[in-house]
């Protein structure tokens, strides 16, 4: 019998890896190799002494897919943990945006009263421009970057997504 | 000279201290100029013995041909670029297979790294993902580490093969060298133990069982000869049927009354059936392939179902199983024995009485007979003889990829593990005649014989030279039907016989070929003649290549063709066309 329930998820999978060459490309194998999907990657050396660094993952699959995925990670030899922040705790998953707004008159005021609304911070200005820093979860971006979009949008840069367990329990 | 540099040792040193540490006695390779720092150490030391192959892909295969029939780990030594690229089939063999396997790389100067240097490749780029793990060597300073790091990953857990990857300056540097010691990885910590309350409800479930079956696979070859002689005490104390995967093959004895042959798409009848109308499945360290389930949403369909396997990602891959046990087989079956006993768990004597009544029924059927022939030499009953000629001694098979390699599995049969060399996963042809090297080098004694397709073993057939020049008595016993029989009766069953590039056209005479080489070429075309010849094949003290010359268009039965179910196998003698759907035509 095959695991019938095909419904597709997303999950946030945290990925601790030791920060050596070639991890990430391995990360990065073996979801190309084996066709899993990824929505957003992000990666960064979190602790400089110890050498690791955490790659947070939104992928999605069926039930069974997101178990292989989890269990082929584990599997790779650098990685030495492996966090379904979807299912083993309530998370908070943020990402930041940088996005490039550009226009005059009438525009140019609504850009900076939505920019207000959302609490994104001016980084930067001149008469014909703005760039916007937004720090949030991703559909409030996307929410951001869509009002954007008549009011002069020239371009967008996201980080994909970091997050992290709510409580005082680490991963 | 400062004291600390006296403790120093160059790269080349280091790693050749670390073989030595590591109990490494052979190695198989090929030089080139970025490993040549390493062959000037093999050349001033006289305890690691270097095995000449003539292709980067013979040293991989004869490697695991070294490994399999061993347990240890198999070694080869090539060089950047071409060396390494080369290596690459017989590292992803090794993959699929779960062997263990260090192959070291020589690599570009580091300061020439990325500059598409003279036979430089990205190594660490190409071999990622077709090794278990491997490293590039940035430092000296990290290289004795790593090496051990090599051998411990390779041969731990699910083995695999570990490549290292060492620039040529890094062979020349002066470095640390420090002993294997316990090499620990925090990252990797391979899993030994099954959880017990798993292994207490798998022992129920086995007692409670009416209609099981034992499917067992290449992981009890893997965690030693203590898991097959567990496992038999097990099989034993149940009294059920057992069946296995071709990689399991030796772990069971094929002359107990409780074996019933390989299962999968050329197993017996009576396997195949067992699987598809058993109640439960104890799947020990097999891991539910493709050749072995067939239709996957018709596979054993009313089991429950029993996993051990050291490789969690194993589990519920394709086949969502019931008791997941993760760990290695032999503490499994250690813990699952004692539990048994403990629990003094009894099977139901008279469901398993009906139970076996039914497999007789099935096994009455003869899936593996075939039409006999005094005028042609059948390759079934070729291989049948082999197996009657060479009983008793130490025998030792290897095969290549193909029908032939079916029909060794159907036909000869193993009491012990470790004793059979077969290219599963990937299929490769080309395997067997340098994993016969491999093996022979390791048992110089035994009767090391390649059960091979002329299409098959042509594909490594230099490594005749390799046999040659260390006098390794290997037997290549050729069932020739110059068709690649495997394709052809693919085409024949499947494409309306339209026999596209299946046949060859042109093919060296065996015989000649052999003597071309300095070995012995044997042919038999006639049955009459054929066990005075394989005789003499076996008398023949050094290298042989046999001819067989058998039938050109039998196929091999019985055959579950691909997107069919257990229970809609075709047997030897039913209608040669089958319906195959769309689907089922467009899988492998
Ligand atoms: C390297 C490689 N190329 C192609 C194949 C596909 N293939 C599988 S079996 C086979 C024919 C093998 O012919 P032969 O060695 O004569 O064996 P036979 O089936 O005739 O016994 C081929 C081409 C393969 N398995 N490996
Ligand atoms: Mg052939």
């Amino acid at each position: 019998m095959m695991m019938n329930d095909q419904s597709i998820e997303a999950h946030t999978l945290s990925v601790l890896v030791e920060n050596a060459a070639g991890v990430l490309a391995r990360v990065i194998g073996l979801f190309s190799g084996r066709g899993y999907n990824i929505e957003s990657l992000t990666v960064a050396e979190v602790d400089g002494e110890a050498h690791m660094s955490r790659i947070t993952i939104v992928t999605s699959g069926s039930p069974m897919v997101i178990e292989q995925i989890k269990a082929q990670l584990s599997r790779i030899v650098p990685v030495s943990r492996v966090t379904d922040l979807t299912v083993e705790a309530e998370a908070i998953e943020r990402e930041m945006a940088l996005v490039k707004v550009a226009g005059t008159g009438e525009k140019r005021v609504e850009a900076l009263r939505v920019s207000e609304s959302f609490r994104a911070r001016v980084v930067d200005t001149t008469h014909e421009s703005f760039v916007f820093e937004l720090t949030g979860a991703k559909t409030k971006i996307d929410a951001f970057v869509q009002l954007m979009r008549p009011l002069g949008l020239k371009e967008v840069s996201r980080t994909g997504i970091a997050a992290i367990a709510r409580g005082p329990e680490a991963m | 000279m400062s004291d600390q540099k006296t403790d120093q040792m160059t790269g080349a040193e280091i790693v050749i201290k670390a073989l030595k540490d590591q109990g490494v006695e052979h190695i198989f390779g090929y030089p080139g100029g970025a490993v040549l720092p390493i062959y000037d150490e093999i050349f001033k030391q006289d305890w690691l013995h270097h095995i000449l192959v003539r292709h980067e892909q013979g040293a991989a295969h004869a490697a695991e041909g070294y490994a399999r029939s061993t347990g240890k780990c198999g070694v080869l030594l090539v060089t950047s670029g071409p060396g390494a690229t080369n290596a690459v089939t017989g590292l992803t063999d090794a993959l699929m297979d779960s062997i263990p396997l260090v192959c070291i790389t020589g690599q570009v100067p580091t300061h020439l790294i990325g500059s598409d240097a003279f036979q430089e490749c990205d190594t660490v780029g190409i071999t990622r993902p077709c090794t278990k793990h491997n490293y590039l060597v940035k430092s000296v300073d990290d290289l004795a580490e790593i090496m051990h790091e090599a051998f411990y990953i390779a041969t731990s857990g699910r083995p695999g093969p570990v490549v290292v990857d060492i620039p040529k300056d890094i062979q020349f540097a002066p470095g640390p060298y420090m002993s294997p010691e316990k090499i620990s990885k925090a990252s990797y910590q391979p899993p030994k133990k099954g959880d017990l309350n798993g292994i207490r409800e798998a022992a129920e479930l086995i007692a409670s069982a009416k209609k099981p079956v034992f499917y067992t696979g290449g992981g009890v070859v893997n965690a030693g000869p203590v898991a097959s002689k567990l496992l038999r005490e097990f099989v034993g104390l149940t009294g059920y049927p057992i069946t296995s995967t071709l990689m399991g093959l030796g772990a069971f004895p094929a002359s107990d009354d409780q074996w019933l042959g390989m299962l999968g798409m050329h197993g017996t009848y009576e396997a195949n059936m067992a699987m598809h109308d058993c109640d439960v499945m104890i799947n020990i360290g097999a891991r539910f392939d493709d050749r072995i389930t067939g239709r996957l949403d018709a596979f054993s369909p009313n089991s429950k179902k029993i996993h051990v396997d050291i490789d969690p990602s194993s589990i519920n891959k394709t086949v969502h199983v019931d008791v997941p046990i993760v760990g290695d087989v032999a503490h499994v079956l250690e813990d699952m024995i004692r539990i048994w006993k403990e629990t003094a768990c009894s099977p139901d004597k008279k469901a398993i009485a009906e139970w076996w009544q039914e497999i007789e029924g099935w096994r009455k059927v003869n899936s593996l007979g075939f039409e006999k022939s005094d005028t042609i030499i059948k390759p079934q009953y070729a291989v049948q003889r082999l197996y009657e000629l060479s009983k008793g001694k130490d025998v030792y098979i290897s095969t290549e990829v193909g029908q032939h390699q079916m029909w060794a599995a159907q036909h000869f049969h193993f009491e012990e593990p470790n004793r059979w060399m077969t290219s599963g996963g990937l299929g490769t042809m080309g395997y067997g005649l340098p994993a016969a090297i491999g093996t022979q080098i390791a048992h110089p004694e035994a009767l090391v014989i390649d059960i091979a397709g002329e299409a098959s073993v042509l594909m490594n057939m230099q490594e005749m030279s390799t046999a040659v020049q260390y006098n390794l008595p290997v037997k290549i016993f050729i069932l020739n039907n110059e068709y690649m029989g495997m394709v052809r009766q693919w085409q024949q069953l499947l494409h309306g016989g339209r026999y596209s590039h299946s046949y060859s056209e042109a093919l060296p005479d065996f015989v000649k070929l052999a003597e071309a080489y300095g070995a012995t070429g044997i042919r038999a075309t006639n049955p009459s003649e054929l066990d005075e010849a394989i005789k003499q094949m076996i008398d023949t003290p050094g290298p042989v290549i046999f001819d067989c010359v058998v039938s050109k268009d039998e196929n091999c039965f019985p055959m579950i063709p691909s997107g069919k179910a257990h229970n809609e196998m075709i047997l030897a003698g039913e209608p040669a066309d089958v319906e195959v759907s769309e689907e089922g035509k467009a899988l492998v």
